[in-house]
């Protein structure tokens, strides 16, 4: 694993988190480059949404969280994503009863927001600006989530299974997409699809049981098919992770 | 026909002030799910200094009662603003502990207004307009139901265009859907709720000033007793929606006047018998999110 503090865009060290008192994430520590696209794995329920939403804070944490050379585990939510963390959560979470234009407006950190590469990257949203974003198709909410992220100039993306329930074509867009953004920004990413992770990324963090297990280069883990059954549960041919 | 009109238009003038407490707690509860019953302290306390103001200008005169309107809106949003920064920012997602606080502040607050201005009813002047009545199909309508009606209306107006154009607005709405959500946009989220909490006090402060136009005094409790119906209308209306909020204001007070009328003074219970029959037919209220 590395430490040199200057190639890594975030570090998480000894990072414990909860929910209504009950543990769950244990004791995990990892690395995300500042470049590229690192992956975080694990079988369901071993924490990788838990660990994304204790280093925004968003849940009950203790631990070491470093942006970029600042200590930031001190740090309400807010403040954290101020510091140019950009955020796609699990199930979207658009806000259904404002239009998709307002959902993109309230997502503005900046006077100067790169309006530009949300419609080239989204041009369907344009056209959709009115409509709300509670009657958009799952994609299409999928989309509206990745532009909030991708309106400002952050340091980091946080992106946590953007391709779950999505059809095999919306699953290509939302990649693509992704692979867009990580030529500019690293990506901490949560995700089941072992197609689409060969396919963005460059690193994976393995948790098991709430801690990491493996650490190391994608291709590494994704050409042994022993360690992918035993961490993943599934044989490297699979296109989900399962429990 | 002509008491059905003076029924429907006191109605309406009673669902004005029922909405200009409601329309607070509403908000209030749709963002940060917080239940203020220190909310009728906002009311009286912007009634009294609004009377104060009043008494102390010129008693009866257009301006003076504008003077208190503008007072009391301004006194009800610094006190609920403090409220909120001072004790229920420390307390969020801590109901229980949010309960015990608003409720000892309400009747802490009903004790300190007695021991200022004492325990007996304190009877206004207001312009001597408002005093007289204007007929409409025969009925003979006090002036003043008038001005409740209005004065609603353009809060109603307001609230909406603030929310709808500006960026706390947006806020707002999007933190009713999402709070956690809305911080994790980087949003600071706990200003929204201090402004919130401004703007349900300055609409119950007004509503205190005109509370004591209507009824014709202000007493320490003249807050309490409309809490009680703007949190049935709140829940009528369906909690957090301050269209609903709007609609039960109307329906309750309407229907209070009518079955106090025909059917012997009995408003309360059937207001009473409304809430239960929404909470059994239909317990997000008449326009709540669904669960």
């Amino acid at each position: 694993m590395s430490t040199t503090s200057s190639t890594n865009i975030l570090t998480v060290r000894n990072l414990y988190g909860r929910i209504e008192g009950q543990q769950v994430v244990e004791d995990v520590s990892f690395d995300v480059p500042d470049t590229g696209v690192t992956a975080l794995l694990g079988r369901n329920g071993v924490g990788k949404t838990s660990t994304i939403k204790s280093i925004l804070g968003l849940i009950d944490r203790t631990g070491e969280v470093t942006l970029a050379g600042r200590r930031v585990d001190r740090l309400p939510t807010h403040k954290v994503v101020q510091l140019g963390v950009g955020y796609v959560p699990e199930d979207r979470e658009v806000f259904g009863k404002l239009s998709v234009a307002e959902n993109l407006k309230l997502a503005e950190r900046s006077t100067h927001p790169n309006r530009a590469l949300v419609e080239e990257l989204f041009p369907d949203l344009v056209q959709r600006h009115a409509q709300l974003a509670g009657t958009l198709s799952g994609g299409q909410q999928q989309m509206v989530s990745l532009a909030r992220a991708l309106l400002n100039q952050n340091r980091l993306l946080l992106v946590d299974e953007p391709t779950k329930g999505l059809s095999p074509k919306i699953v290509t867009e939302v990649s693509q997409a992704l692979l867009a953004a990580a030529k500019t920004v690293p990506i901490l990413l949560v995700e089941q699809n072992l197609q689409v992770i060969r396919q963005l990324a460059d690193r994976v963090v393995v948790l098991s049981g709430g801690r990491v297990v493996f650490t190391g280069e994608a291709a590494e883990l994704l050409d042994d098919q022993e360690r992918i059954q035993r961490y993943l549960g599934v044989h490297s041919g699979s296109a989900e992770v399962n429990a | 026909m002509s008491t059905i009109v003076l029924l429907l238009i006191t109605g309406l003038g009673l669902g004005a002030l029922y909405f200009l407490v409601a329309s607070g707690l509403s908000l209030i509860y749709g963002l940060m799910g917080v239940l203020n019953f220190a909310h009728g302290s906002f009311l009286t306390i912007g009634a009294f200094i609004g009377w104060e103001v009043a008494r102390r200008l010129s008693d009866g005169s257009w301006w003076a009662l504008v003077a208190a309107m503008l007072t009391g809106a301004v006194v009800g949003a610094l006190v609920a603003a403090a409220t909120e920064f001072f004790l229920i920012r420390r307390l969020y997602n801590r109901h229980i502990e949010q309960v015990l606080v608003t409720v000892g502040l309400a009747l802490a607050s009903v004790a300190l207004f007695e021991g200022i201005w004492g325990t007996d009813p304190t009877y206004v002047t207001s312009p001597s307009w408002l005093g007289q009545t204007t007929e409409i199909l025969g009925a003979r309508i006090p002036n003043n139901r008038f001005m409740l009606i209005l004065v609603a209306v353009l809060v109603l107006v307001a609230i909406v265009l603030f929310l709808k154009f500006t960026r706390y607005g947006l806020i707002i709405r999007a933190g009713v859907e999402n709070r956690l959500m809305v911080t994790a946009l980087g949003i600071d989220v706990r200003r929204a709720f201090t402004l919130v909490f401004a703007i349900g006090g300055a609409a119950a402060g007004l509503g205190g000033v005109l509370a004591s136009i209507y009824y014709g005094y202000v007493s320490a409790h003249i807050g309490g007793s409309l809490l009680i119906f703007a949190f049935i209308v709140t829940v009528i209306g369906g909690l957090g929606s301050l269209a609903g909020a709007a609609v039960a204001s109307v329906l309750v007070a309407v229907l209070q006047q009518f079955a106090n009328f025909y059917l012997g003074g009995t408003g309360d219970l059937a207001v009473v018998l409304a809430l239960a029959a929404v909470l059994l037919l239909r317990p997000r209220g008449l326009m709540g999110a669904k669960a």
